[in-house]
């Protein structure tokens, strides 16, 4: 390549990747720094209307309801507060269970159903092995962060 | 050591293909990166040679 | 001791020369413990299984990658402060591994996501500002080869880097400030949520990425000094040619 040529290139190159950089930065405080909506926020109908958004919480221990069909669920969402029934269709990832944490895209209906087409799993920070978890467990604890040195934070619950 | 065979070590608990397209894509970045700093060096010093024989003809 | 003395392309060449072997034995040895760590001692995971492994080289990376752009940031800093040229060169020789360990950071926490969150990407905030720091280091790059002058080059992609800056606390607290799908930090300040040979192979992991990328910073910046010095006395002198 001439210099120039590789200067045009290398310019545009620069330009473009800033660019790039920009929009996304823009692109997300427009929309997606609230990546997902809690259940009291849409008990409150603080949520978008007529498109889909995202709700995270934790499944509820005992709601989850396997259909015939095999693929579809039924199982509410909560926050501690409130709590919102979902149905959805499809494969569910490895970490969904009950107590766990989750984030569902989709659409309230007017039966006040959440209708999700997409569900993704959302795992906490903690990482030991089974039998640690599993005396954390018979002291009482489920994953309690008293157990640890004192992380900030829960990563199961929405904050 | 924790695993029982190497099996069960390639297998990763039926996750293989994840754990090992992550483990591969450093090894296979890293191997590049090493080969290009020993390209851009040997063309940097074939680009002082060529400067030098210039020089000599002059 | 003359603080400036290593600060002159032509020492510097020297002491780098002799540096870089010891980073790399240094990044090997401990990338051969940490590995041994991660794939063959650490337990499984309770929640995640064998896949959690992944985070022996996602949390390494991540973090260098971080790191790396903060000390070409300071470097950058240096050159629009003092004009130094060897500081210009140190801020280039870094940025093509920062990218690279942005990459592998992307790239291996893609493949940790979709058996685990079910995704290979979403738009949340940590994912987000991860990948505009890897259109930083684009920049920065495209930038400094922007110019005829190298030395514009410097000054214009030292002045990008600084603004970029901005950047990192955004990656590091996005997890805090914002519902992201990505979980928290498992080692803060504060402490960690790890179970400890989970931890210490992950830290020597760590170690062993910052070792290498100071070989290879050490090794590019060589060639950076004798590209740019091709026509300075000490260059045409040297031995090996």
């Amino acid at each position: 390549m001439k210099p120039r040529t590789k200067r045009a290139v290398a310019i545009v190159g620069g330009l473009a990747a800033l660019g790039v950089a920009a929009a996304l930065v823009l692109n997300a405080f427009q929309s997606n720094l609230v990546f997902f909506f809690t259940p009291t926020q849409v008990a409150k109908n603080e949520v978008p209307k007529d498109r889909t958004f995202r709700m995270g919480g934790l499944v509820e221990p005992g709601s989850l309801v396997r259909q015939k069909d095999a693929l579809t669920v039924n199982f509410k969402i909560t926050d501690g507060a409130q709590s919102i029934p979902v149905v959805y269709t499809g494969i569910l990832p490895d970490l969904f269970k009950e107590g766990k944490g989750v984030v569902a895209q989709g659409k309230v209906h007017g039966d006040g159903i959440f209708k999700a087409s997409e569900v993704l799993a959302k795992h906490d920070e903690n990482y030991m092995p089974p039998e640690a978890a599993e005396a954390l467990k018979q002291a009482g604890h489920p994953m309690a962060k008293e157990n640890f040195a004192g992380q900030g934070q829960s990563g199961a619950k929405p904050r | 050591m924790y695993w029982s065979s190497w099996d069960a070590f390639w297998a990763m608990g039926g996750h293989a293909f994840f754990v090992w397209m992550s483990f591969g894509a450093l090894f296979l970045a890293l191997a590049v990166e090493l080969v290009l700093l020993r390209v851009r060096r040997i063309r940097a010093l074939g680009d002082i040679e060529e400067e030098r024989e210039l020089e000599a003809e002059n | 001791m003359n603080w400036f003395y290593f600060s002159s392309p032509s020492t510097f060449y020297g002491l780098a020369g002799r540096l870089a072997p010891w980073f790399f034995a240094l990044a090997a040895v401990t990338a051969v413990w940490g590995l041994y760590l991660g794939l063959l001692v650490a337990p499984t995971d309770a929640q995640q299984g064998e896949v959690y492994r992944v985070i022996f080289i996602h949390v390494p990376t991540a973090w260098m990658s971080m790191f790396l752009y903060f000390v070409m940031a300071c470097y950058c800093g240096l050159t629009l402060v003092f004009n130094t040229r060897l500081s210009a060169m140190m801020a280039r020789a870094i940025a093509p591994t920062g990218a690279l360990f942005t990459a592998v950071a992307l790239w291996t926490g893609s493949f940790w996501g979709k058996p685990t969150w079910g995704t290979y990407w979403v738009w949340d905030a940590r994912l987000t500002s991860e990948l505009v720091l890897l259109f930083l280091y684009f920049g920065f790059i495209a930038l400094s080869n922007a110019f005829e002058d190298p030395r514009r080059g410097d000054r214009a992609a030292a002045l990008l880097a600084i603004i970029g800056v901005v950047n990192l606390p955004i990656i590091y607290f996005s997890v805090q400030w914002w519902n992201t799908l990505h979980q928290g930090s498992s080692v803060s300040f504060k402490g960690t949520s790890m179970h400890v040979t989970m931890l210490t192979g992950m830290l020597v992991m760590s170690f062993s990425a910052w070792f290498y990328a100071a070989g290879a910073a050490l090794v590019r910046v060589r060639s950076i000094i004798l590209e740019r010095e091709r026509r300075a006395q000490w260059v045409r002198e040297l031995k090996e040619g």
